[in-house]
Parts: C-alpha cells; structure tokens; sequence
C-alpha cells in the first residue's frame, strides 16, 4: 500500500535519484547509505584518502567507477627542454607524482599531464561522457555540483569520505532539502550563463542556499546549451547550495550522444528512454522556490570578497552606510577595505592589471569563443591568461584558430588546467594586483595572497582586457 | 578519533561572517600529502603579516587565545571550498569546537569525521558569546547543551548519528564497511556483478 502511494506522488528530479541510489534508508538514528555511480579524483584531495585505505589494508571497490586526473597542481605553461614539465615548486610536483603511484597501485584510470584526456575534473567528466542523467557523482572538491548540469546528482565531499567512497563505493548522508530557481523569459543578446548566475547568488545570498540542492528550471535555463548549463551548475556551492541539478533534455542527449564512455547505439536508446523519466513531476513539492527574470540580467561582475557581492557592470559598489543592519554593514566595510573600493564607487573604467579566462566554470569551448569574439582584431592592455579547461577543449580551439585570436591579441595561450582560479600551481596574483576573471571565487588571496578578484563573464573579462580597464562588453570602443 | 563527550575551555572570538576555507587555509598550503602540521597555516593570511611576522591584533595571536579550544565565528562559518585541511588546521591548532549561528554543509561534515564539534546557535545566546571573548564555557554532548557567559544554558541541534559517532570516538568508514553485505545487494540488484 505506502510503496505503491509512494511511487504515484509527484517527485522531483532530486528525489527520482537520491531514491534510486539509497543502498539502506535513513533512520532519525543513522543517515541513509547512499550509493555513489562515478568518483572522481585529483591530486590535492586524494593523497590521505589512498593513505587511509593503504592504512587499514583496504582494496579499491569499484576501479570501474573511479576517474582520476591532475589539474590543481600542474603547470600550465609549455614543456621545458626535453620535454620535461616545469613545475611551481617542489611540493607540487610531489603531489602530483603521489596520485600517479597511488592510481598505479590501486588500479585507477587516470589521465595525467600531457594525456589527450587530462584536464580540470569537472570538465573532462562530461567531456568523456562519463557524467551521465540520473548518476550519483562525487568528488573531492566542492565544483563537482557542475555534472548536475546533467540531471546528476552531484556534490563535493571531504577527503575523509572520498577515502569511504574509494573503499566502499558509498557515503553515508542525510537527505538535503530541496530549491527550485525558476527562470523565467529569456536573456537578452550577449548576456551568458555566467552572467545568469551570478545574479541567482546575489539574489540568494552566499549561505542562501545551505542545506539545499538546487534545481535550476524555466526557458531560459531549457534555452542554454550543455556547457552553459555547467556555469550555472558548477556556482551551485557560491550561494551554499552543495548540488545543482537541471533537468536532462534533447540537449543534453545531443551532447552525450558518441562520447567516450557512453552506451552505444541500442544501449544508447535504452539509457535515453530512463533517463527521459527523470525530470521533475508535475506537482512535485520543494521545500523552497525562488523566481528571476532572466530577460533583467546584465553583465555582472563581483565587487566584493564572495561571490554574492555581485552587481551589474554599469552600477556603483555598495555604501555600507545604508547598510540594513550592523552585521551586514562589517561585511561591506571589511569586502571594500580588501578591494580598494570606496563606497558608491562605479567599477567601469577602474584599472585592471590580470584579466584570467579558464576554470572549471568557464574555460570550454564556448566560452574561449566568446573571449575570442571580444578579442578579435584587439590587442590587450594588460596581462591576460586564456587556459583552455581541457587537453580535447585546447586541440578545438586550435583546431578552429582560436588560439591565433588569442596569440594576435597579446594575450598568453596556455596548456589546461585549473592554473589562476586557485594558483597552486605558479600562476597567481601579486599582492594589490586587481583581476577580472572567469572562475568563481573572489575570496580574499584565492588567485594569489593580497590579489583581488572581480569574477565576470568571459565576454566582460575580454572587454577588460582590450580596454585595460573594467569595461561593458556591449559598448566596447574600437 | 578520540572520544569527546564534554569540552570546557576559554573562547576565541572570530565576529566575522561568512569565514571561507580559502581563509582557514590558503590554497598554497593544499600541496601536503599528510594531514599533520597544518596548524601553522590556520588563518595564515590574517595571522602574519607579508614578511611572515605574526600580527600582534589578530585574535588568536593575542595571549589570551592561548590554549582556547573553542572558535566562535560568524554566520555561515566555512563555506566556500570542500577542503579537509580546514578543519584539519583548526584540529592541529587545538581548536574542538566551532560555534556559529550557520555553518556551511561540507565544512560542517568535514569537521565531524575530525572530532571538531560544530555548534550552531541561536542569534541571541550568538550574541552574548561575540560580546564576550575569552568566555569559559563548558559543552556537554549528553544534552547537547552550552553554558552561556553571564550564566544560563542554550541547546544545540546535532544529528542523532554525529553525536553517537564523536561521543564515542567511531569513525564512519567501519560503519559504511559493515554494511558490504547491503552494498553487494545493492550491486546485483542493478545488474552489476
Ligand atoms: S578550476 Fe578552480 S574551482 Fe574549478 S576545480 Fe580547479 S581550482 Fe577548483
């Protein structure tokens, strides 16, 4: 009888794949076992995780499930003489050589520097096809919530439970809440996906999203393309939100269709027919909506020290004066103070000395030819990075002459990985250094101690470059 | 991981909201390949000044922070980055606790598998602990209660299966491994194996 009711209730695509995963039920005693379909692995996070399992005597459950590649530590500038890596530092290249030995010892695919595949992990998962509809992903970094964009569910986890997951293949948790963002209408001409989410942030905050995982629905998220929809999904964890789910659809078929590890052909059909089951019910409840116009989005940049402190291009920073309450005021002040900024200020034509094009939010195709389409014909002003997400993203690119746009502007053309969105690897900011970039954290010292970042779209960060400034990219000059 | 039933301590205070990983430990010290001896790095870039010299305000340079082991911090305390060395840091400098009015959901799983407590609380006893550092205060896990500095007692929610886990010193990966017989199950349910 419940069984049967259960199955005839409205469900969300959340609840279609928690339900399909739970390996044991939640009980208010212990949280449900839930089983994990991809892991995926990098350099910084594993290293105590295979200590762990090498500890206690513990085998790799599921080799078959397991993905590993380096990003975070590697360099991303052109083999030294004899082809060797030049790495930042020491450390660096330990670290990287421990996931190598580790993958080795335990029998796990990986895709190190100079592989056709290697690239940062949240852009080869879907690359190879193997983030799929319906899975359960994981990964020891909190950007995974990017291969929601498929109809996934997945979320960053700690490296104590990347070593639960390496040994059991499954993480013990406790069901989160649910959020739908319905966006509605449609974006206007040259406004972009990361345009769109930032605006979601700063709508819902940098905690807004606590405890939930967010499902992004309505036409202008339906009108976005695959790699769009991963900027969206990938900012999830900004607004607090550990998973950002989209609803799989045509597009996202298109996009799986003959990639690396997808099934083939008959198998191919089957897997589109359950995953075309996915998508929330009508009448499915959430525990929380929220609503945006999409057609009132803006070129957005970061002002501020978290991703919420966003505002469109042309407008003033904040004055913590008119600031609600005291609490809210300390955090304008203490943002401000770290950027340089005073109250009221507006950012166009504020000097830049970096502009950063890559990181697993924007450093696919698309967005290098929306870079390429501001750059074209323009040298740049100032220091500029474009680092292609991917070993597959950069042949494209060059494939398409991309790189050539880049290389005539000025600008560096790089060899993938994460590099300046988190400078572990020798690409940073120096102290004071102003940053428009395209990855997703403005915190204070994330692209190098003192360093100040505003995040934007690529289109904007382009603009930046050519004008050597903070600059609108729908009203560029020249 | 070593029990913790009850915890009495002086405090740290940390008015700050929305404290990211990427403070409690910057990015450059993520090259480790062990978790010990990160506490050095904890909130490096606002404990020491650019030639490396410890900055005299910052609060856990000053005296009386000395041999604190609870952190009370501001609202949405450790979001941002998935990071363990976080509450690694914060273990390895002897922090136990970590009280906040929010906590953010990665950092709040991250410090239980560590044996730090996160203690989420109500705006109103938040403010009596901001206004007053270097409070001593005694946690007990068996009621999930804290003394408030001034007197009086506030209650924290903590999971049923946390709690069990920090009070009696169990890690979840011999719990996750004892159910192999389920996840087997599970296994051939879908067709694998
Ligand atoms: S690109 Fe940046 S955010 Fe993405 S995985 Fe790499 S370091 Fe993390």
């Amino acid at each position: 009888m419940e069984a049967e009711a259960a199955s005839h209730r409205p469900r969300t695509l959340f609840e279609k794949v928690w339900d399909a995963h739970v390996v044991k039920p939640e009980t208010p005693d212990a949280p449900a076992v839930l089983y994990v379909d991809l892991h995926l692995v990098h350099e910084v996070t594993s290293p105590q995780a295979f200590s762990l399992l090498a500890e206690r005597g513990l085998r790799l459950r599921r080799p078959d499930r397991t993905l590993a590649t380096m990003d975070h530590s590697t360099p991303t500038t052109p083999r030294g003489p004899g082809g060797a890596w030049v790495y930042g530092d020491a450390q660096a290249e330990a670290q990287v050589r421990r996931l190598s030995e580790n993958c080795r010892s335990f029998g796990v695919e990986l895709h190190p520097l100079g592989d056709a595949a290697q690239g940062i992990v949240h852009v080869i998962g879907p690359e190879l096809g193997a983030t799929q509809p319906g899975m359960t992903v994981v990964c020891g970094d909190s950007h995974t919530a990017t291969h929601g964009a498929f109809g996934a569910l997945a979320f960053g986890i700690g490296t104590s439970e990347v070593g639960y997951v390496l040994a059991a293949q499954c993480l013990l948790q406790r069901r989160p809440r649910t959020l739908r963002v319905n966006v509605d209408g449609r974006l206007p001409a040259g406004i972009g996906a990361k345009d769109l989410v930032l605006a979601i942030i700063a709508k819902l905050g940098v905690g807004g999203g606590t405890g939930h995982v967010a499902e992004y629905a309505g036409p202008a998220i339906r009108a976005l393309g695959m790699e769009a929809r991963m900027t969206v999904s990938n900012m999830s964890i900004e607004m607090g939100a550990r998973a950002g789910m989209i609803a799989p659809d045509d597009t996202t078929f298109q996009y799986l269709s003959g990639r690396a590890k997808t099934p083939r052909g008959e198998a191919f059909e089957q897997a589109m027919a359950s995953w075309r089951a996915l998508p929330s019910d009508a009448g499915a409840r959430f525990d929380r909506e929220v609503s945006l116009d999409a057609a009132a989005v803006e070129p957005m940049i970061t002002w501020g020290t978290n991703p919420a402190q966003a505002i469109p291009v042309t407008a003033a920073v904040p004055d913590p004066a008119l600031a609600a309450d005291a609490g809210t005021r300390a955090s304008l002040e203490s943002a401000l103070r770290y950027m340089g900024f005073t109250p009221g200020e507006r950012l166009l034509g504020h000097p830049v000395d970096v502009v950063f094009i890559g990181s697993c939010t924007n450093s696919r195709l698309p967005d290098l030819r929306e870079a390429a389409t501001v750059m074209k014909g323009r040298k740049v002003r100032l220091r500029t990075l474009v680092v292609p997400g991917s070993a597959a993203v950069k042949r494209e690119a060059e494939a398409e002459g991309l790189d050539r746009i880049f290389r005539e502007s000025g600008a560096e053309w790089r060899e993938p990985g994460c590099s300046m969105c988190i400078a572990m690897n020798g690409d940073h900011l120096e102290r004071g250094q102003y940053c428009v970039s395209t990855s997703n954290r403005n915190f204070e010292g994330r692209q190098g101690a003192g360093g100040r970042t505003l995040l934007a779209s690529p289109a904007t960060a382009a603009a930046a470059a050519v004008a050597g400034a903070v600059a609108d990219p729908r009203r560029l000059e020249g | 991981m070593e029990p913790l039933r009850k915890l009495r301590s002086r405090t740290v205070v940390l008015a700050k909201d929305h404290v990211d990983t990427d403070q409690i430990i910057p990015a450059r010290f993520l090259k480790c390949t062990d978790k010990k001896g990160l506490g050095k790095a904890l909130f490096s870039d606002w404990r020491y000044d650019e030639a490396g010299a410890p900055r005299p305000d910052f609060v856990l340079n000053r005296p009386e922070a000395r041999g604190a082991s609870i952190l009370v911090a501001g609202d949405n305390f450790g979001c941002g980055s998935s990071r363990e060395h976080a509450p690694w840091a914060l273990v390895d400098a002897g922090f136990r606790a970590v009280l906040s009015t929010s906590i953010a959901d990665i950092f709040k799983n991250n410090a239980l598998k560590n044996g730090l407590l996160p203690v989420v609380v109500e705006p109103a006893a938040h403010a009596r602990l901001l206004a007053a550092p270097g409070a001593e205060l005694a946690i007990d896990l068996a009621d999930l209660s804290l003394t408030l500095p001034g007197g009086g007692v506030a209650h924290f929610p903590l999971d049923a299966f946390a709690r069990y886990c920090l009070m009696n010193g169990v890690d979840e990966l011999g719990y996750i491994l004892a159910e192999a017989e389920a996840i087997s199950a599970f296994e051939r349910a879908r067709g694998e194996r």
